[in-house]
């Protein structure tokens, strides 16, 4: 209190000027004159070097790529629109949108056995995750490429019982089904640790309050500890689908033509535009992982929903705030 | 159903909404709850006191089955809460079923507990609709009007990590009230709360008992609980020492204890 009013009355009661050899009064008035004043900024010189250095090699790094003829911008622009390009970006999509969506599912289950009171739910889930973390992905994808030769028939039966039915394995497993297979077991196992981390994140009296309220189990992990749970999970899920996309160029080996696939295809035959075709797959690897980017912005706002002490700005507010921004630095 | 197992009542005399009987817990070697009785009436305010230790959460926790008792029982309007009678033997009832009896038992929190992720509407609204299967236009329309009562009329569409702690117990309450619940455990309300804000939840807990609502209510505010309750349960070590009106418990207590630990509160 006592500092507003010294700021807003100044030390000098009078306007008529303070009488010389007063050193008092000469003090009040430097006083007044330095709280009237803002606070000049440290100025760091060397961060402005710094900042001159990486935009010099980054002008470097545009211009080697932009002007160093082995690139072949012209072959890259005439693969990059290839049909037969798009057709394997079709394949990766399915990949990963299948993988990511079963992955996922099985993951929140493999997470819920391994906390369940159950010591054999515990223990089976721990074993999954414990083979399927072990397993490299691309030992794994060509183990099942060749399960015809491992399991020539798939059936279901009772244990030490008659079997139920029984199909030819050879006609059900596609190479696209034996990948999206090999790369959800592996995905599930990895999702189910992310999965488990979220929701041992949420404080235990949120579900205690959930179940003193009578909300019915499945209730109290959908509505009140999943969402929660989401803010932790989506950071780390966000990787791990990332890398999924990327790793879904693995399966060529498996003679299956994903966008990679496609690209060394062409590559082995076109051997001297091995350069542009491998800058098309990345640059379509790059554009995916944007979009799954931007997506994971949007996701990790709607689960962020109350998480903050002030209500958050609605977009509207937001972007008038940032024009607001660019109005004042231009000024 | 279960309620011929229950002591009964002469005729005219109400039968207790609340009766513990025999309640024993122990936590791995350390006993909390020794063969507790408790009776709370229709309508009156119970306040238990007692050392931190002294097992009151765990009993209050044990009337709506969030703690499981070892031995003993718990029963709310005449019915077994968490367990029934097979054979001579108490056996564990369905999660359903014990999901069905909680509903029908408010609890307030000392750490309020709020969903984080959901408005203070739906906090409320939430239990009513999921847990008993209401129409959910009405419960919403019955939310409003509760959180009205408790003083936050303007505050449905914020989140609680908005709220100041009084606001956010308040709303709490008001979740609990939400269930039409026949009696209200209350764990502490005011303990986790800024000084300043204890007035205006003690007010709203006032206002409820004025109502007419059974409420049990662990709690240190002495003067509190001299104002409010109707029988004050002292719980040391587990044991039920001494109960009774207030003005008997908490200003001429009997056992020694009593007295000790009330000249440690004040």
């Amino acid at each position: 209190m006592s500092l507003n009013t010294d700021r807003q009355s100044p030390p000098r009661a009078d306007s008529t000027p303070p009488e010389e050899g007063r050193p008092s009064d000469l003090v009040a008035d430097v006083q007044h004159h330095l709280v009237s004043q803002h606070v000049v900024p440290l100025r760091h010189p060397w961060r402005w070097v710094a900042s001159v250095v990486v935009a010099l090699l980054l002008v470097q790094v545009v211009r080697g790529l932009v002007a160093n003829p082995a690139y072949q911008w012209d072959v890259f622009g005439y693969w990059f629109f290839e049909p037969i390009i798009f057709d394997g970006l079709a394949v990766t999509l399915r990949l990963t949108a299948y993988s990511a969506v079963i992955g996922f599912a099985a993951g929140v289950v493999l997470a819920l056995m391994r906390l369940s009171a159950s010591p054999v739910l515990r223990s089976v889930s721990w074993v999954y995750i414990w083979i399927f973390r072990s397993i490299p992905l691309i030992v794994l994808l060509l183990f099942l490429a060749n399960a015809t030769a491992l399991y020539p028939s798939l059936g279901l039966s009772i244990p030490f019982g008659p079997q139920l039915f029984s199909i030819d394995a050879t006609q059900l497993l596609s190479y696209e089904a034996a990948a999206i297979i090999g790369l959800s077991l592996n995905e599930a196992a990895y999702a189910s640790e992310i999965v488990r981390s979220g929701i041992i994140s949420v404080d235990p009296g949120q579900l205690e309050a959930a179940t003193a309220l009578g909300l019915p189990g499945y209730r109290r992990f959908t509505r009140i500890v999943l969402p929660q749970a989401m803010r932790a999970i989506l950071p780390p899920y966000a990787n791990q689908l990332i890398g999924l996309l990327k790793g879904t160029s693995v399966v060529y080996i498996t003679s299956l033509l994903d966008l990679f696939g496609q690209v060394e295809t062409q590559a082995s035959t076109n051997s001297g535009e091995v350069i542009p075709l491998l800058m098309v797959a990345t640059v379509w690897y790059v554009i995916l992982t944007t979009i799954l980017s931007i997506f994971q912005y949007f996701v990790e706002q709607h689960f962020a929903r109350g998480s903050t002490r002030a209500a958050p700005p609605t977009q509207r507010q937001r972007i008038l705030a940032a024009v607001r921004t660019r109005r004042g630095v231009a000024r | 159903m279960s309620a011929a197992l229950l002591p009964s009542s002469a005729p005219g005399v109400a039968t207790p909404v609340v009766q513990v009987r025999g309640a024993t817990k122990s936590f791995g070697t350390h006993q909390v709850l020794h063969d507790v009785d408790l009776d709370v009436d229709g309508g009156k305010v119970t306040v238990i006191l007692g050392p931190s230790g002294s097992g009151k959460s765990t009993l209050l926790r044990s009337i709506n089955h969030l703690e499981k008792l070892d031995a003993g029982f718990v029963s709310v309007d005449g019915e077994l809460v968490g367990v029934k009678v097979v054979r001579g033997r108490l056996h564990e009832l369905s999660e359903r079923a014990i999901l069905r009896q909680r509903a029908r038992i408010g609890f307030v929190f000392q750490s309020f507990n709020l969903f984080p992720h959901l408005t203070v509407l739906d906090n409320v609204a939430e239990a009513p609709v999921a847990a008993l299967g209401r129409d959910k236009a009405e419960v919403r329309a019955e939310a409003r009007t509760l959180l009205e009562r408790v003083g936050l009329a303007d505050k449905i569409d914020a989140y609680p990590r908005q709220l100041s702690g009084g606001q956010q117990q308040r709303v709490a309450i008001a979740r609990a009230l939400a269930l039409r619940p026949r009696l209200i455990l209350l764990d502490e309300p005011t303990s986790a709360l800024d000084p300043e804000l204890v007035g205006e939840v003690l007010e709203v807990i006032k206002n409820l008992a004025a109502g007419g609502t059974t409420m049990i209510i662990v709690t240190h505010e002495i003067a509190f609980a001299r104002e409010v309750a109707d029988t004050v349960v002292f719980l040391d070590a587990g044991q039920v020492l001494e109960q009774g009106p207030p003005d008997q418990v908490l200003i001429n207590p009997k056992h020694p204890r009593t007295a000790a630990f009330l000249t440690r509160v004040r």
